[in-house]
């Protein structure tokens, strides 16, 4: 099999994988980008949601081969220093508890506000299905629209 | 000073941990001008601050931090006495070590609501200490009076001149000092950062993806290992074959363990694909034919007999028979999974020299003890690295995905990740109790209860855990909520049946108390509505002999607007609830759709947990409780059909998503009374209050979790 080719965060990436690995096993075990999490494995929960050409997607169902030529952004790579407006507001309303969820919830939020730069209630309710166990999503809500104000 | 005694810098630290870990206190001081780390330097790991020569504040966070804010809720008492600068403290999670042991638990372990109530005082003490120890630091360097000076923000001041050293130039000095006595501690009213609503520290990491959860555990030549387990609980490995699996690119090894076969890979994927590959024959044991239909008629038949008595006020029996009117109930609650974000894993590496262990525990001195259990090593060559866990809800006080990874990586001799997908954590762990409550109670012709009657069917997680604790088949951890009952009622009568089930039964969030919030917090709305009364007078006026209660019960209804009219097509249930010293009543405001689809629009908390260490924190928990049981409340249920799970993922075990998120108002009640905890006591009380909406609304009551459909 010939290796795959992809870029990560801005990083051309050559992986020699089975194609059908999923690009979040991809990630975290062959490029050592464990800030995406392993949450259900059947793109439901979205804690390893990721960008593909600036489009959120669920990395845990996405056959590394879908990958190839594509521009995947981690949370590793969606700012340096968490100066992302997104990852500013989080940090404002102090939202996570656990935290495991977050780089999905945060990543999920980024895609909505780089497509929609004021998000109604709705827009949030539609776009952020991801699951938090801590039940962290009020400040999710406050915090996703203090970056659409702030960004 | 005759309160001062002069002990050497090792014998200080070996007294003081005889005589308490309350006042160990340590200062490492880095070899030249090194970093400050856990892992060197020659301070003895009993100790909970370490303070470098370059003014770093090192905090040794004991407990395990799941989101509940201890990783920034402790080293807060510590800092407040300190007079640290808050912007200079860092964190480590401490070792497995016995002064790090949870005074209420005797062993290093986090649960139970117990971490800030545990380390209220001693870490208060340790700061004080620590703090008294800098003065005469600094007194001494200046040769001047001790009273001359005052510590604040991380330095020394003498105050008529002046002068200031900062704590990292006074460590050196300080280590060699003798220790203090017993340090007053301030007045609650000179508090500077307790009550205050400090930033987490713990979430820039989590913002960047920099924190370190279990499962990102990496260390120098590890495999990744999965489990193929027995569906059925109790059942074992029959025979196996690897071919398929070893067939597999990636795959490395083919191992039998005690829980089941580990396949063994350089990656979770072939190691996941490997197992998918794995052909095993099970012997399914003897729990093959249990079914939930099974189990509740088993919980029926054992509700006809008496159980062993855990309250008994007065004579119920005869109350009831004279009773004028009397009401009849069964409350019934299934199996529930914990379902935490992150799923169970764990690193091991075992050596014939020592063991390292790299887990999201909530179990410190468990992994420690199984480590040397399984590797033959004494404890203390066990090291135990706690990380950041993606939740733990009680399910990480649990050994069995530790022990696997132990057995893992002795069978194969190398550092092993055992990692379980989701359908291995729903399918595969020790669940909240199924229960079954009957209640009887009688009223006068007044509408006063005269008795009350509870029996509890359920299956006991002590018996299993700690089965030393089950006195005369009483658990009372299980009937606690039962017990608790905490209205006026002359004639009351509580009893018990462990009833095992052969399903594997563990600690949730609450524990008994989500279990016995509902049934109990239902019932007395049934009583009310009996009496013809409003349920939340009713209530209030049954609680005039218990303060705390009433406090919360009043707010809560006082800011939901009790009286008035909600909005078309809403009603609001209340309950109240203590659990783990904390009294919480809540407000929930529902609406049910046409098809039934129940919509809880707000919930209006009222807590008091005596004083607040972080009231940002304490809402956070509530926001978090509620939502953990109101997802189980509307949804949770796990099913057992011949012997199995039927449940797998989130798409057949569904939890609570932003657009189904009520809002959440929480309200604090300024409290000097004894202190609870808050990581739990938020969870007991939305079942109930959401359940008595509903019947305010629909006139149905809702006695069978979860509610699903209110039709």
């Amino acid at each position: 099999m010939p290796p795959i080719v992809l870029t990560v965060n801005g990083k051309r990436q050559s992986v020699d994988v089975a194609p059908d690995t999923p690009l979040l096993w991809v990630l975290r075990d062959n490029l050592g980008l464990t800030g995406t999490k392993f949450g259900c494995g059947i793109a439901q929960c979205g804690a390893c949601t990721v960008h593909l050409d600036g489009t959120a997607v669920r990395s845990c169902v996405m056959p590394v081969a879908a990958a190839a030529g594509k521009r995947v952004t981690t949370i590793e790579g969606l700012s340096s220093s968490r100066s992302h407006a997104v990852q500013r507001a989080w940090i404002a309303e102090d939202v996570p508890q656990c935290g495991y969820c977050q780089s999905g919830q945060i990543m999920a939020a980024a895609a909505l506000l780089a497509k929609n730069r004021s998000p109604s209630d709705a827009d949030i309710d539609a776009a952020m299905t991801n699951i938090c166990r801590c039940g962290t999503y009020q400040r999710i809500r406050a915090a996703v629209h203090r970056a659409a104000q702030e960004a | 000073m005759g309160a001062h005694t002069q002990v050497t810098r090792r014998e200080f630290l070996q007294t003081a941990s005889v005589v308490g870990a309350g006042l160990v206190i340590g200062f490492y001081l880095p070899p030249g001008r090194g970093r400050v780390t856990a892992a060197t330097g020659p301070f003895a790991p009993n100790a909970w601050l370490r303070i470098g020569t370059d003014d770093s504040v090192l905090v040794m966070v004991d407990r395990s931090e799941m989101g509940q804010g201890v990783a920034t809720s402790l080293p807060m008492l510590l800092a407040e006495e300190l007079e640290a600068d808050w912007s200079k403290i860092k964190i480590e999670f401490a070792p497995a070590d016995k002064a790090y042991t949870n005074p209420m638990f005797g062993m290093q372990g986090t649960g139970g609501s117990t971490s800030v109530r545990a380390a209220f005082t001693p870490l208060r003490k340790a700061g004080a200490a620590a703090r008294e120890l800098l003065v005469a630091a600094a007194a001494q360097t200046w040769n001047v009076d001790k009273a001359e000076c005052r510590a604040e923000k991380g330095a020394v001041i003498h105050t008529p001149s002046k002068r200031r050293l900062t704590y990292g130039k006074l460590a050196a000095k300080a280590a060699v000092l003798p220790a203090p006595a017993d340090v007053p501690l301030k007045d609650p009213k000179d508090w500077k950062i307790l009550g205050t609503r400090v930033r987490r520290l713990d979430t820039p990491p989590k913002v960047d993806g920099s924190a370190q959860f279990g499962i990102d555990v990496k260390v120098p030549g590890m495999l990744v290992a999965v489990i193929a387990r027995c569906p059925v609980f109790g059942g074992k490995v029959a025979s196996f074959d690897a071919t398929k699996a070893k067939a597999v690119p990636g795959v490395k090894q083919v191992v039998q363990i005690s829980s089941g076969v580990a396949v063994v890979a350089d990656g979770y994927w072939p190691a996941k694909k490997g197992r998918d590959a794995l052909e095993v024959s099970w012997d399914e044991g003897p729990n093959a034919s249990v079914s939930s239909a099974s189990i509740a008629q088993l919980f029926a038949q054992r509700a006809e007999q008496p159980g062993a008595v855990a309250r008994h006020d007065g004579e119920a029996e005869a109350a009831l028979a004279s009773a004028g009117s009397k009401l009849d109930a069964v409350y019934e609650a299934p199996f529930l999974a914990h379902a935490t974000m992150e799923p169970m894993n764990c690193t091991a590496h075992v050596r014939p020299d020592g063991v390292d262990i790299w887990a999201p525990t909530q179990f410190q001195t468990g992994c420690q003890q199984l480590g040397a259990e399984i590797s033959g090593v004494a404890p203390e060559k066990v090291q135990v690295h706690t990380t950041y866990l993606g939740g733990g809800f009680g399910r990480r006080f649990e050994l069995d995905f530790i022990r696997e990874a132990l057995e893992t990586s002795k069978a194969v001799g190398a550092p092993v990740k055992v990692i379980w997908s989701r359908e291995d954590d729903i399918r595969q762990a020790q669940y909240r109790p199924a229960c079954y409550h009957r209640f009887r109670a009688g009223l006068d012709a007044t509408g006063q209860p005269v008795a009350w009657t509870h029996r509890i069917v359920a299956p006991s997680i002590f018996a299993r855990v700690f089965p030393q604790t089950i006195k005369n088949g009483l658990d009372g951890e299980a009937v606690e909520g039962g017990v608790g009952m905490p209205y006026t009622v002359p004639n009351v009568h509580v009893d018990y049946l462990l009833t095992d089930t052969g399903i594997p039964v563990g600690f949730w969030r609450s524990v008994n108390n989500s279990y016995n919030a509902f049934a109990v917090e239902c019932f007395i709305d049934e009583v009310a509505h009996a009496a013809k009364r409003d349920p939340y007078e009713y209530r209030r006026d049954l609680l005039t002999k218990a303060p705390r209660h009433l406090g919360v019960l009043n707010l809560a209804a006082s800011k939901a607007g009790w009286g008035t009219a909600p909005p078309a097509g809403r009603a609001r249930g209340i309950a109240v609830y203590k659990s783990f010293e904390t009294y919480v009543a809540e407000v929930a405001e529902v609406s049910v759709a046409s098809d039934g689809a129940v919509r809880v629009h707000r919930v209006v908390c009222a807590v008091d947990c005596g004083p607040v260490v972080n009231p940002d924190i304490v809402e956070a928990q509530m926001q978090s409780g509620i939502v953990y049981g109101l997802t189980a409340a509307l949804w949770g249920e796990i099913t057992i059909d011949k012997g199995r799970v039927q449940q797998s993922n989130f798409h057949d075990y569904r939890m609570l998503r932003l657009a189904e998120m009520p809002q959440i108002e929480v309200h604090i009640v300024p409290s000097s009374d004894a202190q609870g905890g808050v990581g739990e006591p938020g969870t007991p009380p939305i079942a109930p209050a959401v359940c008595n909406a509903i019947f305010a609304l629909t006139g149905k009551r809702v006695r069978k979790l979860p509610i699903g459909k209110a039709t």
